[in-house]
Parts: structure tokens; C-alpha cells; sequence
């Protein structure tokens, strides 16, 4: 009878703690990012999508249609054509197919790439309901883009199969990203850390 | 007394219109008000697109409602199938009218109001019953007959407190019980120590048997959508639905405005001084954002649980306070 009237008592209490504990949570800011109207800045190493990554020199592609990356993927996403034009030593890309509806992210091809001529993009607003927008040409995405190339860590120099992780963790604001997709809001990298933080 | 007569059946058409506009805004907008405290407790912000802060969602939610299609199931009992939520929206509706919201405003002042609003209130349960049996569903055969046994189970307890404070106050009529309790706070029946020391417990009982009787979170056993996918409604599409939902928050409406009534001195202002229908509001609604907060504290119970909640717990100390209060009547007396 004493146990179960102390059982009663200490249940009680502990509803009364609980109910202390969510009150003091309705009264703290809220963590919401309200994903249409503002963005989080996307980490450095996001591996979206891969893409060509121009050479700062001639402002061509640097790819050269070695396809190598052809072969080291796994699922066959990847067709890599090039041409040979008059004078010059290495054959230059005209057309990179990837066909995203079959790629699983896995960077077999980045690692495979011997002069760090693709890498991951920070794209990951891919949502569609028309299968043919996930066949994408990687060649003519990067002459749609101009000459504006965004600079980032994996391009330049630094740039071999693997990104060094010493570099690859600099926060966001030593690498400015200026990706129209994450160029808004908060200097946060995810998440979690800025819940941490508060 | 000509003209009292002529104007009787007006106010009574004016309580009527009043009552269903208030529970209808009530119902829509207090789903409003669970949302935004659900995202708040949980630290999101609730609905925020449509309208300022969400405001405008309710009316969408019920444009969408109205403009969907009553599917009735193969082999349901179409009348049960049909009469059911309005059954359950009925009696609270009816109970509402004896509810003193002001002084001089309530729709019916009768001296069995108490009685009433627990006649009806026991209606409620053959309203779900009915519905979930009707549906011929097996998900909402079981929540019927959980809502059977829950109802029955924390019915007891409630009425046990009922007859108490009937003891206590002397009276049924609602209006007669808010006006013994005129004064400052501490002449409130919920501190009114010297009727039943145990009057807060009192309270407490009341307050979860309500929760119980409204089928709230935790004792949500009837409408358990992680295990009977919506219990009692599951077979019910657009307005079927929609009257069920409302009467759901009509019925916790109607409980936090009884036990208003009941404990926290209905119209009286704490401080002696200005009564009015704001009080009443006031009070009412910081009961009903305490079932959306219990809501969002606690997990569901299981069965046997809940059950041993009200059997063994809540029933002997009701009793108690029942006796207690009954002892301390007759200690005044002599």
C-alpha cells in the first residue's frame, strides 16, 4: 500500500516535470528554416551532382575525354565524347551525358579523374516530374554558365582525386560560395550546429 | 410580461445563431490553436502560409472539407453512418445553452443545468460507438469498443466530483454556482479548503476526466492513429469528418467552460472587482491551451493503463473528496 501510494506520488510528480519541460521549449525561438523563402548555405563538400570544372586558363573545359570516368562508374550513368580540333594536343569534350536517374552519388568518377577536371556541385534543388531533366549534358550546362565560374575549393590547383580534408573543412566564408541556391541567409553549414549552438 | 413573451422567441434565435457561430469559430480556430502550440512545443512555428501566421488556414481546411465527397462504404448502416457525427455535435451544441458565459448571458438559465449538460454529455459515447460499428471496419470496431469502456470507466469519477461540488454549492444551476463564488480569487471553489480540503485534487480529477471524456491526448485511445489509423472516424471522408473533428474541440469546449464554471468562478473577476464575459474567456482559454499543452507533454497510455487510472486511482480518491466533503457539511452544521 506505502509502495503504491509512493508510486502514485512520484508518477505525479513527474508529469508536473514534464509539463515544466515543455512549457520552458514554447517559449524558446523556433529552428525552423522555411526552405522556400531562405536556404542554409550548403557545405563545402556536398556531393551533388557532378560537373565540369573549367580550366581558369583557356576557360575551356578541363576535360580532356580520357573516360576514365566512363569506365570507373559503377551504374553506366556516364558518356563521355570529345573531338581532336586542328593544332591542338589533346582532344577537347563536346558532349558529356549523365544520366542522373541511375546515379547514386557513390564519386567513383570524381576519384577516377586524373586531372580533377569533374567534381561534385552543389546543386539540390533537382525535384521534377519529367524523367528526361535528370539526363543532363554537363557540357552544355557549363557553356550555359558563361565565363562566371564559381571559385571553390576543389578547383585550381589544390585539385587531384581526393579533396584534402585539412582544406576541404576551411569554413564557408574563407571559400565564398555564390551559388544562386545557397547564396541567402545564415553562415551556417548545417543544422545541427546551430542548434547546438543555442 | 406581453412584451417579455414576444421577445423570447428572438433572444432564443439570437442565442441559437450565437452558440453555433461560437462553437463553429471555436472549432476551427482552436485547431488552429493546436497546431500553432503543437509547432511551438516542438519548437517548429506551426502553419505559416496561408494567411498572416497561418490565420486563413482553418477556413481552407474546411473549403476542402465541404467540397469533398461523403464516401459511404460497402455494407455500413447507412443512416447510423450518417446520423452519428451529428450526435456527437448535438449535445454539446444543447449543452452550451445552459453554460452562464456572462451574468445575464446564457441562453437558458435552468436550475438543472448541471444535470443537463451531463445527460447529454453521455451521449456522446453512443455517438462514436455508433459510428465506429456502423463503419464496418475493423479498426473502428475496435475503437468503439475502447470508447465504450473508456467513457463508461472515467464517467464514474466525473460524476463522483459532480455530486460533490452539487454538495458543496447547494445547487444545479449554473449561474447560482458562479455567483457563490463572487468575490476575490481564493472564494473560487477550487480554494475553497474549508467545503473539502481536498478541493485542487478535486479539480485535478475533474480536469482528466474531462480529458478522458473528450478522447484527448493522452487518453486518445479512441482515435489512436499510430495504431487504429483514425479509430472511430476511420471510414468517415469530407464534411462526416469534418463534424466529427468539430465536435471533438466543441466538446473540449464545452468541458473547459464546465469546469470554468465549476472551480474558477465562471464570470468572476479575480480581484473582486469588474466581471465580465472576458473572465470567462480568459479562464477558459488558458484550460483549453492546458489540454493542447498536456497534449504535446504526454504520450499516449496504453488500455489497461488508462483504465487502471480511473478504477484505481481516480475513483477511491474521488470517493474520498466525496466524503470529506460530506464530513466537513456536517461538521458545520453542528
Amino acid at each position: 500500500m506505502k509502495n503504491a501510494i509512493l508510486e502514485f506520488l512520484t508518477g505525479l510528480r513527474s508529469l508536473f516535470i514534464g509539463m515544466r519541460i515543455t512549457i520552458g521549449q514554447f517559449f524558446k525561438p523556433t529552428v525552423t528554416v522555411h526552405y522556400p523563402h531562405e536556404t542554409l548555405k550548403i557545405p563545402a563538400r556536398f556531393r551533388g551532382h557532378i560537373e565540369l570544372v573549367r580550366d581558369p586558363a583557356t576557360g575551356k573545359a578541363k576535360c580532356f575525354v580520357c573516360k576514365l570516368c566512363e569506365k570507373a562508374c559503377p551504374s553506366d550513368c556516364i558518356t563521355v565524347e570529345g573531338m581532336k580540333p586542328e593544332g591542338a594536343k589533346r582532344k577537347t569534350v563536346t558532349n558529356y551525358r549523365l544520366d542522373f536517374t541511375k546515379c547514386s552519388l557513390c564519386g567513383s568518377c570524381v576519384e577516377a579523374c586524373r586531372d580533377g577536371a569533374i567534381r561534385f556541385s552543389r546543386e539540390y534543388n533537382l525535384a521534377s516530374t519529367n524523367k528526361e531533366d535528370y539526363i543532363m549534358d554537363l557540357f552544355k550546362r557549363l557553356e550555359a554558365e558563361g565565363g562566371i565560374q564559381t571559385p571553390t575549393i576543389s578547383s585550381g590547383d589544390a585539385q587531384g582525386g581526393e579533396p584534402q580534408p585539412s582544406k576541404a573543412t576551411i569554413p564557408s566564408t574563407t571559400n565564398p560560395h555564390t551559388d544562386p541556391a545557397s547564396a541567402q541567409v545564415q553562415p551556417v553549414v548545417t543544422a545541427q550546429p546551430q542548434l547546438e549552438a543555442k | 410580461m406581453t412584451l417579455h413573451l414576444s421577445s423570447e422567441p428572438f433572444r432564443l434565435a439570437l442565442f441559437l445563431v450565437g452558440i453555433a457561430s461560437f462553437v463553429g469559430l471555436n472549432a476551427a480556430y482552436l485547431v488552429w490553436v493546436e497546431r500553432k502550440g503543437a509547432g511551438r512545443f516542438q519548437r517548429r512555428p506551426g502553419p505559416t502560409e496561408v494567411g498572416f501566421a497561418g490565420l486563413l488556414q482553418p477556413i481552407v481546411d474546411a473549403g476542402k472539407l465541404l467540397s469533398k465527397q461523403i464516401v459511404l462504404p460497402t455494407g455500413v448502416d447507412a443512416t447510423l453512418f450518417r446520423v452519428a457525427p451529428l450526435l456527437m455535435m448535438a449535445p454539446a451544441l444543447m449543452s452550451l445553452a445552459v453554460i452562464p458565459f456572462g451574468e445575464s448571458l446564457a441562453a437558458r438559465n435552468i436550475n438543472m443545468g448541471l444535470l443537463m449538460i451531463f445527460a447529454f454529455g453521455s451521449v456522446n459515447v453512443m455517438a462514436i460507438m455508433l459510428g465506429g460499428w456502423s463503419s464496418r471496419n475493423k479498426y473502428a470496431i475496435i475503437s468503439a469498443a475502447r470508447v465504450v469502456s473508456q467513457n463508461v470507466a472515467y464517467e464514474i469519477p466525473m460524476l463522483l466530483v459532480a455530486i460533490t461540488m452539487i454538495m458543496v454549492t447547494g445547487t444545479m444551476n449554473l449561474n447560482e454556482i458562479v455567483q457563490q463564488q463572487a468575490g476575490y480569487f481564493w472564494h473560487w471553489n477550487l480554494f475553497q479548503l474549508q467545503l473539502n480540503p481536498l478541493m485542487p485534487v478535486t479539480f485535478l480529477i475533474f480536469f482528466t476526466c474531462m480529458l478522458a471524456e473528450t478522447n484527448r491526448a493522452p487518453f486518445d485511445m479512441a482515435e489512436a492513429e499510430s495504431e487504429l489509423v483514425a479509430g472511430a472516424y476511420t471510414e468517415y471522408s469530407g464534411m462526416g469528418f469534418g463534424v466529427f473533428f468539430m465536435a471533438e474541440y466543441a466538446n473540449i469546449l464545452l468541458g473547459c467552460a464546465l469546469a470554468t464554471v465549476l472551480f474558477l468562478g465562471g464570470w468572476q473577476s479575480p480581484f473582486g472587482a469588474l466581471p465580465g464575459v472576458l473572465w470567462f474567456l480568459a479562464k477558459m482559454y488558458l484550460l483549453i491551451f492546458t489540454v493542447v499543452w498536456i497534449r504535446w507533454t504526454f504520450p499516449r497510455t496504453q488500455f489497461y493503463g488508462l483504465l487502471n487510472l480511473s478504477w484505481k486511482i481516480l475513483i477511491p480518491i474521488s470517493l474520498v473528496t466525496l466524503v470529506l466533503s460530506s464530513a466537513a457539511m456536517k461538521l458545520r452544521l453542528l
